[in-house]
């Protein structure tokens, strides 16, 4: 177990470093999800109170889109030089190179969900009601979804069409997390009376079942 | 077999690689059609064949990347149709490509293979160093990303990445490939070294003359098969 998670420390870190090295988060991947939040704004046409109300789904819907960023990213660093297979030569665990992974993109997520509270707040209207809900279900669905999209990247790396199936493959399979998660942060955000902590209850055995399917899967999905 | 520094070191004249007749598929071509071969510890083998003769995908099975669809297959004692997975950690690959993260920098990338193959941080920072000395990377190139280094530049800091884990069994693809005449002396060494301590490497190389200066098993390929072979070391 220690060694599990020594070596799940080792390739996320990696990855985060290397995150931090490209700026492709910072640089690409954060505008993108303003600019979503925006675009929303734009389309919807609306008044503030009505931008209030939906701003939990559409502050879920940017999350997934850039999550399918993160994830093809993650994916695009271990197939630009073939350091998948070294990964695979190096002897480390599948399962610690899934936790890894979906930890780095865990982490990313969490950064983008910091930016598009301030962004719901400034451009919406929306305030936290809830703090605590809001912190337990961004943490249980950015746990849900990164462990998920990293199962589904491998599966759509392996089938070698990366780029065009992996939304797809991916968002039907997140429809219920983006029901939940917008249901959780309903409440959170005081946009509609429901009880937040109960899809947040389903949120977290989706978050496990998932991260455990996924570091049973990762193995047999990444050999050839 | 010998434990040297706590890692099984296998003696000369034990077999390494012993494959019967074996069969590999790429998709649902042959690209090794029956292949037979048995290797040494300590021997150096070049295999040499035209392009698309099955060399490397005899490289990739002698790896664990590639399971056999029939026959026989042992490599360090393991047996590859079960699973190749245990094999991969005692052998270094060096394929077309060279493995590395080009937003890294070049002692990052060794640090970090180093670690992947089980070493602790501080052994796996000092055998970087030194590998990357060993390649002749100059030391104002270690603090670089990948990304900013030429092609050959990039080749050494795979073959340190490698070595750093010190494996047993070599698998060369093209070793030379991108190298000035300086880098190529250095690969040579490399191979001459590992042999020294009781290493296996295979070889696949067009530069035949180069790689028989190694005084090498010479082994060819073609058509998926082991269609010639020196025989032994000699």
């Amino acid at each position: 177990m220690k060694s599990l998670l020594s070596e799940a420390w080792l390739v996320a870190s990696k990855d985060l470093r290397i995150e931090a090295r490209s700026r492709v988060l910072t640089n690409q991947v954060a505008p993108f999800a303003v600019l979503v939040l925006v675009l929303f704004g734009f389309a919807l046409d609306a008044d503030q109170r009505t931008l209030r109300m939906f701003a939990p789904g559409l502050f879920w819907v940017a999350v997934l889109l850039c999550l399918l960023l993160a994830v093809q990213r993650s994916s695009a660093v271990e197939s630009a030089d073939d350091a998948a297979t070294g990964l695979r030569m190096a002897g480390l665990a599948p399962a610690a190179v899934f936790l890894g992974k979906s930890a780095a993109i865990f982490v990313q997520l969490l950064v983008l969900e910091l930016l598009l509270t301030a962004g719901i707040i400034v451009f919406y209207g929306s305030s936290v009601k809830n703090l605590f809900l809001w912190l337990i279900a961004g943490l249980v669905t950015a746990l849900a979804v990164a462990t998920t999209g990293m199962l589904y990247g491998a599966l759509a790396s392996g089938l070698g069409v990366r780029e065009t199936l992996l939304p797809i493959l991916l968002l039907p399979v997140l429809a219920p997390v983006l029901i939940g998660a917008t249901r959780a942060y309903d409440d959170a955000l005081g946009a509609a009376a429901v009880d937040g902590w109960a899809w947040t209850g389903l949120l977290a055995m989706f978050a496990v079942v998932a991260s455990t399917l996924g570091a049973l899967a990762y193995g047999a999905l990444v050999e050839d | 077999m010998v434990r040297v520094g706590g890692r099984r070191r296998y003696r000369y004249g034990v077999p390494v690689i012993q494959l019967c007749d074996v069969v590999a598929l790429l998709g649902r071509f042959p690209a090794l059609a029956g292949a037979s071969l048995s290797v040494e510890a300590g021997e150096t083998v070049l295999l040499q064949g035209p392009n698309g003769a099955g060399k490397t995908t005899l490289l990739r099975l002698c790896a664990g990347l590639v399971r056999p669809e029939s026959g026989q297959a042992q490599v360090l004692g393991h047996d590859l149709s079960v699973d190749g997975r245990p094999v991969r950690r005692q052998v270094a690959m060096l394929g077309h490509a060279t493995g590395l993260y080009e937003d890294l920098s070049v002692a990052e990338n060794v640090s970090f293979w180093a670690q992947a193959a089980g070493l602790d941080k501080s052994l796996a920072a000092q055998r970087a160093t030194g590998a990357l000395g060993r390649m002749g990377l100059d030391e104002r190139l270690l603090s670089l990303p990948v990304s900013r280094l030429s092609a050959g530049q990039r080749r050494r800091a795979s073959l340190a990445a490698l070595a750093v884990r010190r494996p047993q069994l070599w698998l060369l693809d093209e070793p030379h490939a991108g190298l000035d005449q300086t880098g190529r002396n250095v690969v040579d060494e490399l191979i001459s070294d590992a042999v020294a301590a009781g290493a296996t490497v295979l070889v696949a190389s067009h530069e035949l003359e180069r790689v028989r200066s190694l005084n090498p098993r010479v082994v060819t390929v073609a058509g998926g098969l082991i269609v010639k072979d020196t025989g032994g070391p000699k």
